[in-house]
Parts: structure tokens; sequence; C-alpha cells
């Protein structure tokens, strides 16, 4: 199904739209407090891009030095061209080991793996221990967000799932009791599981280690008991050196839910005395889209989820509705990257305003790469003809200068006179859900027109083009 | 025969993006300062549910951790810090960590605090199963008053990466905001953490 479809389904709700939209926008504001508390935000922005470009531009250097440090500590380390190798050596090591239950931390790489259902069907039961993730998998459903799985689920449909599952009481739904019944349940799974897997946030080259980061402490918990720890990673997860994690330390969090860091950031050097640690690398199409000089910078992702909570077409249209392991404006590039054909709609969710790249703490230039994976999609004939004819019609008219001026006029005149059922009907899905804004008396060209007559006077409006220039600073982050 | 190794490698050496310099990252470098760190560590210390107590010593601090309900009705205790508190348990008899699941309190020790996010850093060195940061009810942590950092940078400034098995950062109790954005203080780890901020130390 396409984006629109699906989320013209979500917006079927209205209410429910709504509050989907403020709880991500409250998300977002709390980043920004963060954000505008640390003086040299733009400065570390700047460097993390940067130590993120060298990491590319050398990784099969940093690649080679990580491997050899991890081994030296004591890893394992294992190497994964897609996601079926990765599922096939995970499996491996499991089978080599009995073991029968599972307690995973979020990981999406083994969500793009598809892991899970992998593992199941050869009978290893595997438990997510997220609170969010675990919430979704109970309800046979996938996480509608990278950070805030559960974002698109009430606390009474929590209840409910809970009150099937764990028992707690029918009818309630205060996140205490809830998430105090989840902590007992998961508890009960943490001492009894067999082996944990967690993904990785950052890999040091020049250490061999990794770094985790949870708020609930389910990763560390998940792998301090059991003795055997599979941490999956993809290939573009490394950093050169440990002082670079500072940057990204200082950015992640404040970035994904405005805290000031993750309550737990666990840096991994080898296994636990008499125990197994095994890292796997996977490429999965990572190598070919570092090849792409439009795209490559999607790689520098550190998936903290801001661009999806200031996305206006995310929140109003629910992580779900891109069918992507990574939805929103990072997953719009890298999903249909993958797999152009099945995705083709999702860069079009997109007004190209801009926010995204406003926020973005790598400082991806995710705008400009939505625009050009439209591009990219058209080469390869995915487009849909009406798309492409509305395209072809509306730069014919934006051509010529009588055919503009004379649409204008006639938009102005019959906004303002037209009857309103003419206007919000289900002809004109720009009336849905929106007012249409007041015609303008008089076109910018007229008004120009006349402001050029009296150059001598001051020009109504002018406060206006002053605020617009502070504020629409986007591209000044565009390097 | 050719491993996946060997073709990812291959795979990314045919198309390297241009070359492009890594920013020198000095610990002292423009970075965000604070006036009192210690009381910039209270602070968000607080507002990540956390409490910081700072003490003359450790004596003070063993009195501190007494008056607190929560140690007082602990039935399984551990302290891996001299002075400060007791253990009904000895944590390094215990060979299996799962043995570990009951207990109630912890009292562990922190090498240095940092100023900018309340962060404390641990290692595995102090204890012999390190799910002790992670398994107990309810957490102190005992770390140096003067050893608060003012930002991240510094942090790593004076660390080592790569001794330890395990280390980390912790700030505050263990938490999650996964229904309805609700914060809850408690997930998976620690319920509450107390920092006694000791000046002898």
């Amino acid at each position: 199904m396409s984006h629109p479809s699906l989320a013209g389904a979500f917006t079927a709700n209205r209410d429910r739209a709504h509050w989907h939209d403020r709880a991500l926008w409250f998300v977002r504001e709390k980043r920004d407090r963060m954000a505008s508390s640390v003086p040299e935000w733009e400065d570390l922005r700047q460097h993390a891009s940067a130590i993120k470009m060298h990491t590319m531009s050398q990784l099969p250097h940093y690649l080679e030095q990580f491997e050899k440090n991890a081994i030296a500590a004591g890893a394992q380390v294992h190497w994964a061209i897609d996601g079926d190798e990765h599922n096939r050596i995970v499996h491996e090591i499991l089978q080599r080991h009995g073991v029968r239950k599972l307690v995973k931390s979020k990981s999406m790489l083994t969500e793009e793996c598809q892991l899970n259902p992998y593992l199941e069907k050869h009978g290893i039961e595997v438990i997510d221990t997220d609170l969010g993730e675990r919430i979704v998998q109970l309800r046979n459903e996938h996480p509608s967000h990278i950070v805030l799985p559960a974002i698109h689920i009430k606390k009474e449909e929590v209840g409910e799932c809970f009150h099937q599952h764990l028992g707690t009481e029918k009818g309630a739904s205060d996140p205490k009791y809830l998430t105090e019944a989840a902590r007992q349940h998961l508890r009960e799974r943490f001492c009894s599981a067999d082996a944990g897997i967690t993904g990785v946030n950052f890999a040091i080259a020049e250490t061999g280690g990794f770094v985790v980061c949870t708020n609930e402490g389910n990763a560390d918990l998940g792998v301090s008991l059991p003795k055997i720890h599979i941490a999956c990673m993809g290939i573009e997860k490394l950093v050169p050196r440990a002082s670079d994690l500072a940057v990204f330390l200082r950015l992640l969090a404040r970035s994904a839910t405005g805290q000031p860091i993750t309550t737990y950031s666990s840096h991994f050097h080898g296994p636990r005395q008499g125990c197994e640690l095994h890292i796997v690398l996977v490429d999965n199409g990572r190598s070919e889209i570092l090849k792409s000089s439009e795209f490559r910078r999607s790689l520098n992702c550190i998936r903290c989820g801001a661009c999806m909570n200031t996305c206006p077409v995310f929140r109003r249209s629910g992580g779900h509705s891109y069918e992507s392991t990574i939805p929103g404006p990072i997953g719009s590039i890298l999903t249909p990257l993958r797999t152009p054909e099945a995705h083709s709609s999702l860069p079009f969710a997109c007004s190209l305003c801009g926010s995204c790249t406003d926020v973005c703490p790598v400082k991806i230039d995710l705008h400009h790469q939505l625009l050009a994976m439209r591009g990219f999609l058209d080469r390869k004939r995915l487009i849909g003809m009406s798309k492409k004819v509305a395209m072809k019609l509306m730069s014919g008219l934006l051509s010529q200068t009588w055919m503009y001026t004379t649409a204008g006029k006639a938009a102005r005149t019959a906004l303002r006179w037209l009857p309103r059922f003419a206007v919000y009907n289900p002809l004109n899905p720009w009336g849905r859900q929106r007012e249409l804004p007041d015609a303008p008396p008089e076109s910018f060209r007229d008004l120009y027109r006349k402001h050029q007559a009296q150059p001598s006077t001051s020009v109504s409006g002018s406060e206006d083009s002053d605020r617009s220039k502070s504020q629409g600073g986007h591209h000044d982050n565009i390097a | 025969m050719t491993t996946s190794r060997d073709t990812i490698f291959a795979n990314l050496r045919t198309a390297l993006p241009e070359s492009a310099p890594l920013p020198d990252l000095p610990p002292t470098g423009p970075w965000q300062t604070f006036d009192d760190p210690l009381a910039r560590f209270s602070e968000v210390l607080e507002s990540v549910g956390g409490l910081c107590v700072r003490v003359p010593s450790l004596e003070a601090a063993d009195q501190q951790l007494n008056q607190i309900p929560e140690w007082q009705q602990a039935v399984v205790r551990v302290s891996v810090v001299d002075g400060v508190g007791d253990s009904t348990i000895d944590p390094d008899a215990i060979s299996d960590p799962h043995d570990l699941e009951s207990v109630d309190f912890a009292v562990l020790s922190g090498h240095f605090g940092v100023a900018e996010n309340a962060a404390i850093w641990v290692t595995d060195d102090t204890v012999r199963h390190r799910v002790l940061y992670f398994l107990p009810q309810r957490l102190a942590m005992v770390i140096p008053s003067r050893q608060i950092v003012h930002n991240m940078h510094e942090a790593y400034g004076r660390l080592k990466i790569g001794q330890h098995a395990f280390a980390g950062f912790i700030s505050g109790p263990s938490k999650t905001a996964d229904i309805e954005q609700s914060l809850v203080i408690g997930a998976h780890g620690a319920r509450a953490l107390t920092v006694f901020a000791v000046d002898s130390l």
C-alpha cells in the first residue's frame, strides 16, 4: 500500500491523529529546550557531521582496526553481507549453546533483518525487553517509531494488552501500574534467559569496543546475567576515537528525547570472564549507499528519531504509514534506496519544509536528499503517471508569465467568491482538515509595482520580511 | 573461497568518498563549563529522578544512608564501599550473578561525575558482578565531591577507554516514558539512585 492510502486511514480518526501529533511535538519541544541549553550545540553538530564524513571516507580502514582490537579484547567478530546471513550467524551461535530463550534490547538492525521471525521459526523464544517494543511485540505489531516504538498506542490499549498477556487488572491504564507489571514480567525473563542480544549505538575503532545507550537498563540486564552476549551492528556505526563519543553522547539523548544523556551509556570491551561476546557486522546494502554521492550522507544517521518528531507529515500520519523499519524523513531515504519498487511513495510524504534538516544532530541534508530521491525514483520509472502529468502541467504553467498571473488572479477571485461547498468538498483534497488562507487583495507582483512607483515611503510588511530572514535559517545548515 | 568479509571490503573500496578531515576535540576545548560543577550536577541529577547528598566524610554518608527508609527496610543489602552501609551477603563469594536477584539495596562506588548531565563513570573492577549496577531495586553511589568534571569532553579526556570489559556512565535511576510519554521511574534497573558526594575522598 502507498503512504497516502495508509496515512488516509490514520487521519480518518481525527482525534487520534491530533493526539499523536501533540505527543510527538511535546518531545520535539523538549529537544529544543535541551539544544538551546548547550551554547556550542551548532559546533557539536558540525563536529558530529565531520567525524562521520571522515569515518565514511576511510571506512574499510576503521573496520579493520575495529575488528583487530575487538578480537584482541576477546570478542568474536562475524561479517554478514545481508539480513539472511546475519540471521543465520546469530542462529548458529544460539544453536551451538543450546539457547531456547533470548532477551533482546532495542536494535533497529535486527528489525531490519527480521531476526525475530527467523529465530521463532527455529523454535527460539525471543523476548523484546524495551517496554515499548515489548508492547508492540505482544500486540503482534512493529514499532511505529525508532525511539518511541509504542508512541501510536494509547494507555488504555496497553492496559488491555497487559490484561490479556500479563494478567493486569481489567480496565487499568495507569502508566505507573502498567510499567510495574512489565517490570515484574520481564525480570523473570531476564533471570531465565540463556542469551542476550543488543544493538550498538557507537563502535570505537581505536579500542574495539562499543557503546549501548538505554534509559530502562534492559540492554545491561539482558547481557549481564546470561553467558552469551551478541551485539548486532551495521557497518556504519563506527567512530574512530573514544573521544568522539563525547560529541555523540552529548547530541544523542538531547536530540532523541530531550534528556541530557540516557540513564545508561555502557561501554563493552570483550566478554565477561567465562562468557562469550559476539559482534555481528552487517552490510545489507550499506556499501552500495556509500557509493552514491547523492545519498551517502544518510549513513551518518545515529537513529535519534528527531527528524520524525519534528516532521509535520510523520506526526500526522503515524509511523506505520511508511511500512518501513525506519520511518519518517530518514526512512524515506534509506528504505527506497533498498526497495524502490515497494516504497516509491515515501519521498513524497514530505513538504520539503526542511525542519528535519534543522534538527538532525549529524547534519544530514535530509530535505535535499528527499528531493533527490524523487529524481532517483523517476530515473527508475517508478513515479506514477498522475504525478508526472500534474508536474508537467504545473511546470508549463509556472514557466509562462501570463499563465501564472492569470492563474493567480483566478485563484484569488475564486477563493473570495466561491461558496464554501465549492471549495470544501471531497473533490478538493486541499480543503480537507484545513481552512484555506484568505485571498490577498492583490498579488506580490502588484504590490511590488506599487512600491517601485513610490520608492521613498517605507514598505508595509518590512518587519515580516526581516523576521522571515532570521527564522528561515535552515539553509545555513546545509554545508 | 571468497568470504562475506572479503566481499564487503571489496565493495567498500570500489567507491570511497573523498577524504575529509577528522576534527580535533581537545578535552578543554570551547565547551560548556559551570561556575559550580557540583551544584549543576545535583540540579541535573534531581531533574532525572535522582538525589545528590553532599557529605564531609564517609561516616557522614553512612549516617545519611541509615536514614533512608528503603535502606532500613532492605532485607538483602550489599555495600562495596568500606564504611558506608553493610552487606547481608558477600557479593564476591557468589559465582553466579543470578544469585544477586534478590538484592534490595546496593551501595556502589563511582569514579567521578559529569556536571552537564549528572552522569557517573563506573567500572567493573569495583564489583565482581557488573549486574550489581542494574539488578538491585535501589542504589546509592559514592563519589568524590571534588571529582566533578564540567562536560563529556573533559570526562573522556581523563579516561582510558578499553581497559574494562564493562564500564559506563549512569545518570539517575532507570526510567521509561514508553506508555503515552508519561515518565515512570524504575523501569528494569534501579528504582532510585542516591548519590553521596563525599568531600574527604
